[in-house]
């Protein structure tokens, strides 16, 4: 929240100073952006749709129940698919995350599912592939895919 | 004008299809449906209150840092030092990774070198400030170190296999289609 507060000051500042320097290139800022934002917004509303209907389908009692106790190198599998399909929110995942490790899953399994939460995303690639093409942004995601899990594996050998 | 109506409709057609995925889930249990439109209400208040200033910082990225500054900062020959800027770009960044391609695809227009590109996407993905201090109140500082300490060479590396294994034509093409989409 105060990150977020201090984005918006920053944004505000810099935006003001653009202003009194050049009255028309902060018009044409504005516009620009305005243009980026609306050049997106369908990729933007169908990924929160099915973020509304993934959640939904799979709620945090059902990812406990998957990634749990003793679920082991099948907890670690579904942890990397879960994380990787689903975008949830950090403010949300975190303190699941949290509540995972203290009903007894394991590091590896939390870090499978947190690592491939953030770098992978199957839902967005179609937002990837408008910007990068569809070989970079899934050759993007395959790898982030593959060294989340290796990371994830380190991590429980470190910690556990 | 029925042009434009039928490209809007053509652009929005998987977002009306969700739609009615929605409504269906509510007609076989209508308290799922309506969670899930809640979710999606929250998700959207949530996006809507850390976009504006993400897309004005863009507008401005565009107006204020011309082609040769930003070749400059993080283009062909920029080297080490290029990087470590497209890796503060992205990690001092707010928003989810979706947020992140619209202002790539600013710094790809602006010549930046692609390998740094893809380093920005990766710092905005995983190391992203506010996140880390997140993250380490919750699963515990150590978990949080030895994750970001992991994942700093995997960025660089998933830069360094994403620039070797697409050709120059590739490059090319997605370069030029950042020219077109800005």
């Amino acid at each position: 929240m105060t990150f977020t507060l201090t984005f918006y000051a920053v944004t505000a500042s810099l935006l003001a100073i653009s202003f009194f320097r050049d009255r028309e290139k902060t018009k044409a800022a504005l516009l620009k952006s305005w243009r980026s934002f609306e050049n997106i917004l369908p990729q933007f509303l169908s990924v929160l749709m099915l973020i509304g209907i993934m959640l939904t389908l799979l709620s945090p009692e059902t990812i406990s129940l998957l990634l749990g106790k003793d679920s082991g190198w099948y907890g670690v599998a579904s942890a990397s698919v879960i994380g990787s399909v689903t975008l949830i929110p950090g403010f949300i995942a975190f303190p699941l995350a949290s509540a995972l490790h203290k009903s007894g899953a394991g590091y590896t399994q939390i870090a499978a599912f947190i690592s491939t939460l953030m770098m992978v995303g199957v839902i967005t690639i179609p937002m990837e592939i408008k910007f990068f093409g569809r070989k970079n942004a899934v050759l993007r995601n395959s790898l982030a895919f593959i060294f989340a899990v290796t990371d994830a594996v380190i991590i429980g050998a470190v910690l556990e | 004008m029925r042009k434009t109506v039928k490209k809007n409709i053509k652009r929005y057609k998987f977002f009306f299809i969700l739609l009615v995925v929605s409504f269906a889930l509510m007609v076989y249990d209508f308290k799922l449906g309506m969670d899930s439109f809640r979710l999606t209400g929250v998700n959207m208040l949530e996006m809507l209150s850390i976009l504006p200033p993400v897309f004005i910082l863009l507008g401005l990225l565009d107006v204020w840092v011309d082609k040769a500054l930003m070749i400059k900062l993080t283009g062909k020959g920029s080297g080490i030092k290029g990087a470590v800027i497209a890796f503060l770009l992205g990690s001092l960044a707010a928003g989810p990774l979706y947020a992140a391609f619209p202002i790539a695809g600013v710094m790809l227009k602006k010549e930046s070198k692609f390998s740094n590109v893809i380093i920005f996407i990766g710092a905005w993905s995983t190391t992203k400030v506010p996140m880390l201090m997140f993250e380490a109140s919750s699963m515990g500082l150590k978990f949080m170190l030895l994750r970001f300490l992991l994942n700093l060479p995997v960025i660089v590396l998933i830069a360094l296999i994403t620039e070797k294994a697409l050709s120059e034509d590739e490059k090319q093409v997605i370069y030029e289609n950042a020219e077109k989409m800005n």
